[in-house]
């Protein structure tokens, strides 16, 4: 380039003109590529969801209902009072509350075991610990969160199990105790990590102001960055229900897959999830009735998700702190 | 004439020393951030601490409520007197000398409470669990940081809802709710606007009288505005510390000269 055109700027060049082109044609393929990826996660759930709509919507108006003696399909699906379900039997009837009952006392107990030490455990990692013991404890957790969740139904079923019924015989082998508490064992690593990462990004300039009150270290902890980390905690215990709700395997190997309406924390169990994967496991005709109940369980446990998850969003933003 | 300037000079031991440091070294790691730093304190007067970026004022403020003490790798050498006392010593509880020695910061950090909260936080640290009792010294310590008419009718509103000037005046509040002997202040003003500063630099001179400053800034004209006494540092050292008003009229060090007059720093 000769002195002279070197301190204009080069629009009018040609060269010039043609480089920007191709800069401008990369960087719009690049944008095109980035949406797609964008869209495709958000086309898949649309899909999932129509199917389980679309698929529920089926179960809801088969003929065949009529056949097997339920007149109305609503009121026996929804029953509060007597429900039952008994879908792969010879009378049958698909009381969803009979699996929710299920679902919601497993999650139930599984939370009573992961908030406190799941919350305990972030809270030590991140205000307590020394960098060396974080560094080697940290893997180990996430080691917990990358054990097959059927290892741990094995577990609720030969360690947890016999372990209750040591205090009274009369407890069945299969219970929702177990079954819960081990679920609970399972998302502490959820739990504990996103607790952790919450607290970890509180910045210290609001520990110091607390220490330099002649605060402790406990107190700092509890009335100062458990506050100032109130969302990202909240993000991670919705996080752990979402996963103790739609847990599947933990549940089908030491629930028994007993459809059992009940709160009872010592009976058999079968979640939504589980009732899933028998159906699923079974040598059920697709497309029958039996096949379609699934995607009513289903979409009942997808709604159930999505309003945790709403009620998560709301509270985060409701509790979101501007440091 | 030089002789007498020296004269003139020892007028620290008039007041009374409130803190000393003596003989203190500190160490990041390997660094010396501090070296061989002695200077006194006087009481209910306020000691300003200027010098340019890195040159330990930061360092020497928060070795006075032993804030190093929560990240590993410092050590020190030498001590801190607080009425004659090492606050330094091992055996010394941190969180004593916390307890007597508050601390404002750069950037106003409320915490996530309440206003009433923030101010009521230390009070229950120091076991103070009577409501009306919290009452009467919360509107004590808000009266005296000048914020309470402004935040009287909302004393249940997050710390977080006031403005800048005004969260530095709750953060100050909060401290003074403690009553405690020293007050620290690391450059409390850098975040604000000059209306905020303003405000915040008064404050400064009306609590001269009942409490022990140590301001650290970088702002010279706030120093000679707020401070009875001026240590200028260098590189980890004290290069002159003095009275405010012969440090920026007359200094006698060189490097002194050149950095109130902007010529580095």
């Amino acid at each position: 380039m000769s002195d002279t055109t070197n301190l204009l700027l080069s629009v009018t060049s040609k060269e010039a003109l043609a480089k920007r082109k191709a800069r401008e044609f990369r960087e719009g393929i690049i944008q095109i590529l980035l949406a797609i990826a964008a869209v495709s996660s958000v086309l898949v759930t649309i899909g999932i969801m129509e199917v389980l709509v679309g698929e529920s919507w089926k179960f809801f108006t088969n003929p065949e209902l009529k056949e097997v003696g339920i007149d109305n399909i609503f009121a026996d699906f929804f029953n509060l009072v007597n429900p039952q379900w008994t879908v792969l039997f010879e009378e049958k009837h698909f009381g969803i509350l009979t699996l929710l009952s299920s679902t919601l006392l497993t999650s139930f107990i599984a939370l009573v075991v992961a908030i406190p030490i799941g919350t305990t455990v972030a809270i030590f990692l991140s205000e307590f610990a020394i960098p060396s013991v974080r560094e080697a404890l940290k893997p180990i957790l996430e080691l917990l969160a990358g054990v097959p969740s059927v290892v741990f139904g094995y577990f609720a079923l030969n360690v947890i199990s016999p372990l209750i019924r040591s205090f009274n015989q009369d407890i069945p082998g299969f219970n929702r105790l177990s079954a819960g508490i081990v679920i609970g064992i399972a998302i502490i690593p959820i739990i504990s990590s996103i607790a952790e990462d919450a607290m970890r990004a509180v910045p210290n300039q609001m520990r110091e102001g607390s220490y330099a009150l002649g605060a402790t270290r406990l107190n700092t902890a509890i009335n100062v960055v458990l506050p100032a980390a109130f969302s990202g905690i909240v993000a991670a215990y919705i996080l752990g229900v979402s996963r103790a709700v739609g847990e599947t395997m933990i549940v089908a190997v030491a629930g028994g897959l007993q459809a059992i309406y009940s709160w009872n924390p010592l009976e058999g169990a079968a979640t939504i999830s589980a009732f899933i994967v028998q159906v699923s496991l079974g040598d059920i005709e697709f497309g029958s009735l039996e096949y379609e109940s699934i995607f009513a369980a289903g979409l009942t446990l997808a709604i159930i998700t999505l309003a945790l998850n709403l009620v998560g969003f709301f509270l985060i933003k409701k509790y979101k702190e501007t440091y | 004439m030089e002789q007498t300037n020296i004269m003139e000079r020892t007028t620290i031991a008039r007041d009374k020393v409130k803190a000393e440091v003596v003989n203190f070294n500190f160490y990041y790691g390997n660094f010396h951030a501090l070296k061989n730093i002695n200077m006194t304190i006087a009481e209910k007067k306020v000691t300003a601490l200027i010098g340019p970026s890195g040159c330990g004022k930061s360092t020497l403020l928060r070795a006075f409520n032993r804030m190093h003490e929560l990240y590993p790798g410092t050590r020190h050498e030498g001590q801190i007197l607080l009425e004659g006392q090492d606050i330094m010593a091992k055996d010394v509880d941190p969180i004593e000398v916390r307890m007597r020695i508050g601390m404002v910061f750069q950037k106003p950090n409320p915490f996530p409470k309440s206003i009433y909260e923030n101010i009521a936080y230390g009070l229950r640290i120091r076991g103070i669990k009577n409501k009306s009792t919290l009452d009467e010294l919360v509107e004590k310590a808000l009266r005296g940081a000048a914020l309470w008419d402004e935040v009287k009718d909302r004393l249940d509103k997050p710390g977080f809802s006031l403005s800048g000037g005004q969260q530095q005046r709750l953060c100050i509040a909060r401290t003074l709710a403690t009553s405690p002997e020293i007050i620290l202040f690391d450059e409390p003003t850098s975040a604000l606007d000059p209306i905020a500063t303003n405000s915040i630099e008064e404050l400064i001179q009306e609590l001269r009288n009942q409490v022990t400053i140590i301001i650290v800034t970088h702002n010279m004209q706030q120093a000679s505005r707020v401070s009875d006494y001026t240590a200028f540092m260098y590189l980890g050292e004290i290069v002159e510390f003095d009275k405010t008003n012969f440090i920026f009229g007359s200094p006698t060090q060189q490097r002194t000269k050149d950095y109130i007059s902007g010529q580095f720093g």
